[in-house]
């Protein structure tokens, strides 16, 4: 554990779940994953327990499996900026973090679509870029799917340089508004802007938003994903929960920080975390293992094997033994967002010898196999893990993916946030108005940190601000 | 063939007001164009006004007088949805840039967002190309065509969900059916699409979808896709006329004429008295010259208003209007006064008194 240092503040965002396997949309609590109420909800949860955003994935194609479109997934999701700007109006504080990729977006549109959600919510927007083009979602878009991974990274960097290109615009005294001698603003520079990908020319059309540029989150594993978020992001959201993994991590990215000037503090990282609550410890355990079984239905389960094996295992039965027969040389069987097993002969052994070793059929091997980073306890005992977690630089805060839509993060915000605070390691009030004041961030303009002592009021001066 | 609903009323939220000059006045709000307040005040007003459309213009290019700067019109009718409870939020959209497919969720989204108030005015970029650095100017043909495939495209995305294909099946385990799902699979000139959509089918199956009539191309995209058509015209004669060529070309292209409503643009700006509704244009025209409306305009008061709209009806000029202030929080003070009663909306004249004296 850490020695004479303060506590570290714990930070915390609500990830309203799109297309995943994880929601238990067979709970009689379940409702809509598409109606505005859901969104509503969970943002309001999520406010009233003072988290720090409110966060959309984003997946541009529906999956397929075996050639057909999926349809044991949860699936229908909206567009992230509309629901965001609608968000804002039952909303004061929370930020609003959006998931948009950088191959299937131009850098303008971004950057006025972002520097319009950070105007309209008084200074409330984060973007995840992600670099998600496969060319089975580029199907979808005009400009196809012929990015190869390394270009796509360097179209990332050269999508953030371009939209920071153009909310750098309009410099802080482009309004003047004088009304007397006619003068709305001073002539603005058209922006040149060239890169491998990119000729940009033109002047921008808004100014600067009260973030100055919206919270930049990075989502991507790789080295180059790594080194991306090192040189440009200001939050992690990363999929390295479990604690010593999470603290190899969290050094690793850390360590590139000073690569790029930069501190320690500048980059958040957040990984995903579940959490299940009950009375007793033994209680919150019974309601976990239920859960798994409700996530990983038989034919999921089944499903699952095949994206290891590459063929039809319809035939065979869950509650059963696994396969004996071995896995395809082609294993891409599902097509969208998932990890394809590099090598599905290892793969399957080390699962048959797991599932021997532990007596497992296939559905139990799979929710054993698929767990995600999850807190399971008594409210009490989930604050205090939590609060381990960040305070051993396993995380500076977690990214909350409840199982159930709206009402998931309900429990949370009522028994684990008052427990986190009783540990003095989360907020008792929103401090500040805008996200990278939430998240202790520097404005992109300015040295200092957004919330030392002063930083509200020089905050105050910068851009233009909502009402 | 008159008008088969009673007249409907839009209004055009442009910044500060159509007049470039409009931000120089008192009342104006200019300081706050860029927040979500001076929005949704004007939204609000225009809603208890009686309004039941909202058009919100929009372009990715920089205002060359004037108020300069822009909000997307997309991102301000979303962050209306949820104050607002019966206007439509109509706002413009691109096509020559914008790829269809987030369009079409966006759209959707809004659509979802307010429970069935979307709607969609299809424009096209000229003199954008270079924000852009993708592909080379186009010439409105191109432009039009395609917007035109674009249209095609956002439209059959809305129905690649069909209503119920949502199932939540506990026995199969399966969330939607997927035989009512359906890939789009659009191949066109300009961009072939793959489908469904990421996003189910939006409470109104297809949001309205609005185009301004302006030359050869536009008309022909609205003549074949539009649910509502945007004129200008400067006189209400002119006005009938070619609303009723709209209503051939849209009997010819196969379209019932009914089930399109022709709204036609009319520049206004209102005061208490003609007089000062005079001086104060007379101001704006001191500050900066502009060239005269291209349609029918009001400047006076909203009874002179309301009575034009009558006349517009009677007329058969149009089935709706789009009121464009030239000073908008001018303009929303006085939209009150305009504000038809129930029985007009129901084309019911108020009866006289029965008990009063001729
Ligand atoms: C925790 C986490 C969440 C992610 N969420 C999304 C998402 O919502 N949409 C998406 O297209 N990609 C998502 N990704 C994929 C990454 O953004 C990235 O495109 C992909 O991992 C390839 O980059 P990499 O090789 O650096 O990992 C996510 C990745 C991680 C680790």
């Amino acid at each position: 554990m850490p020695e004479q240092r303060p506590r570290k503040q714990i930070h915390l965002a609500a990830h309203f779940p799109g297309v995943n396997h994880h929601t238990v949309w067979t709970d009689p609590a379940s409702g809509s994953q598409i109606d505005f109420d859901s969104f509503v909800h969970l943002a309001r949860t999520a406010e009233r327990g003072l988290f720090d955003f409110f966060f959309l994935a984003e997946g541009l194609r529906l999956r397929e499996h075996r050639d057909r479109i999926h349809d044991l997934d949860v699936v229908g999701r909206p567009d992230t900026f509309t629901v965001l700007n609608a968000l804002v109006a039952v909303t004061t504080h929370l930020g609003l973090a959006g998931t948009i990729n950088t191959t299937f977006n131009e850098p303008f549109e971004l950057a006025r679509q972002f520097a319009s959600l950070d105007h309209l919510s008084g200074g409330r927007a984060a973007w995840n870029a992600v670099t998600s083009s496969d060319a089975f979602t580029g199907e979808n878009f005009r400009r196809g799917g012929y990015l190869d991974h390394a270009k796509r990274y360097t179209r990332a960097h050269e999508v953030v340089d371009a939209t920071r290109a153009l909310w750098d615009n309009w410099p802080a005294d482009t309004l003047v508004i004088d009304r007397e001698r006619g003068v709305f603003a001073r002539p603005v520079t058209p922006v040149h802007f060239s890169s491998e990908q990119f000729e940009i020319d033109g002047p921008f059309v808004l100014p600067r938003g009260p973030q100055g540029y919206p919270v930049q989150i990075q989502a991507g594993d790789s080295d180059e994903g790594r080194e991306f978020a090192a040189a440009k992001a200001d939050v992690i959201f990363s999929a390295h929960g479990e604690l010593a993994d999470g603290q190899r991590f969290y050094r690793d990215v850390k360590d590139r920080l000073a690569r790029y000037g930069r501190d320690r503090d500048d980059l958040k990282i957040l990984p995903a975390a579940g959490f299940v609550l009950g009375d007793t410890t033994a209680e919150a355990h019974e309601r976990a293992h239920h859960i798994r079984r409700q996530q990983v239905t038989p034919q999921t389960a089944i499903a699952f094997l095949e994206q290891v094996w590459g063929r039809d295992l319809s035939a065979y039965d869950p509650d059963g033994p696994l396969p004996d027969i071995d896995p395809a040389e082609d294993v891409n069987i599902t097509r969208g967002r998932v990890r394809h097993a590099k090598d599905p002969r290892a793969i399957a052994d080390a699962w048959r010898a797991k599932a021997a070793a532990e007596h497992l059929s296939i559905r139990e091997l799979i929710i054993a196999t698929t767990a995600r980073q999850q807190f399971v306890g008594t409210p009490r005992e989930v604050a205090v893990e939590i609060d381990r977690y960040v305070q051993s630089d396993a995380a500076d805060g977690f990214v909350l993916v409840p199982y159930l839509t709206p009402t998931g993060l309900d429990e949370f915000v009522d028994k684990v946030v008052p427990e986190l605070q009783s540990l003095g390691s989360f907020r008792t009030a929103y401090t500040g108005p805008t996200l990278r004041h939430h998240l202790g961030l520097r404005h992109p303009h300015d040295s200092s940190p957004a919330n030392d002592s002063t930083g509200q009021s020089r905050h105050g001066t910068e851009g233009v601000r909502a009402s | 063939m008159p008008p088969t609903s009673p007249l409907l009323l839009g209004l055009e939220l442009a910044g500060a007001g159509a007049h470039p000059a409009s931000w120089r006045r008192a009342d104006s709000r200019a300081e706050d164009l860029f927040t979500a307040g001076y929005w949704v005040d004007a939204l609000r007003a225009a809603e208890d006004a009686g309004i039941d459309l909202a058009f919100l213009p929009d372009s990715f290019t920089l205002q060359t007088a004037g108020a300069i700067g822009r909000l997307d019109a997309v991102a301000i009718a979303a962050r209306a949805a949820a104050v607002t409870g019966r206007i439509g939020l109509i706002p413009q959209a691109s096509v020559t840039h914008t790829e269809p497919f987030h369009l079409s969720k966006a759209i959707a989204s809004l659509d979802f967002a307010t429970k069935g108030r979307a709607g969609w005015e299809v424009t096209v970029s000229a003199g954008e190309a270079a924000l852009f650095g993708r592909k080379p100017e186009q010439d409105g043909r191109s432009r039009w065509q395609e917007a035109d495939e674009a249209v095609e495209v956002v439209t059959r995305l809305w129905d690649s969900w069909e209503d119920d294909a949502e199932i939540r099946d506990q026995a199969t385990g399966r969330f939607i059916d997927r035989d009512k799902l359906h890939y789009i699979d659009f191949t066109g000139a300009h961009f072939s699409v793959k489908g469904p959509s990421i996003t189910p089918r939006p409470p109104q199956g297809q949001p309205p979808i609005a185009v301004r009539a302006a030359d050869p191309h536009s008309v022909r995209l609205a003549v074949h896709r539009a649910d509502l058509i945007r004129i200008a015209a400067p006189d209400l004669a002119k006005a009938a006329a070619t609303r009723s060529e709209l209503r051939a070309a849209l009997a010819a292209a196969g379209r019932d004429p009914n089930r399109v409503r022709v709204l036609l643009d009319i520049d206004i700006h209102l005061a208490a008295t003609v007089d000062a509704a005079a001086a104060e244009v007379a101001q704006l025209e001191d500050w900066l010259a502009t060239p005269a409306p291209a349609t029918v305009f009001h400047i006076g008061t909203p009874a002179e208003l309301r009575d034009i709209l009558r006349e517009v009806e009677n007329e058969c000029a149009a089935d709706g209007v789009v009121l464009r202030p030239l000073a908008l929080p001018a303009a929303l003070r006085h939209l009150p006064a305009l504000a038809p009663t129930l029985r007009e909306r129901l084309g019911l004249p108020r009866p006289a008194n029965r008990y009063a004296r001729a």
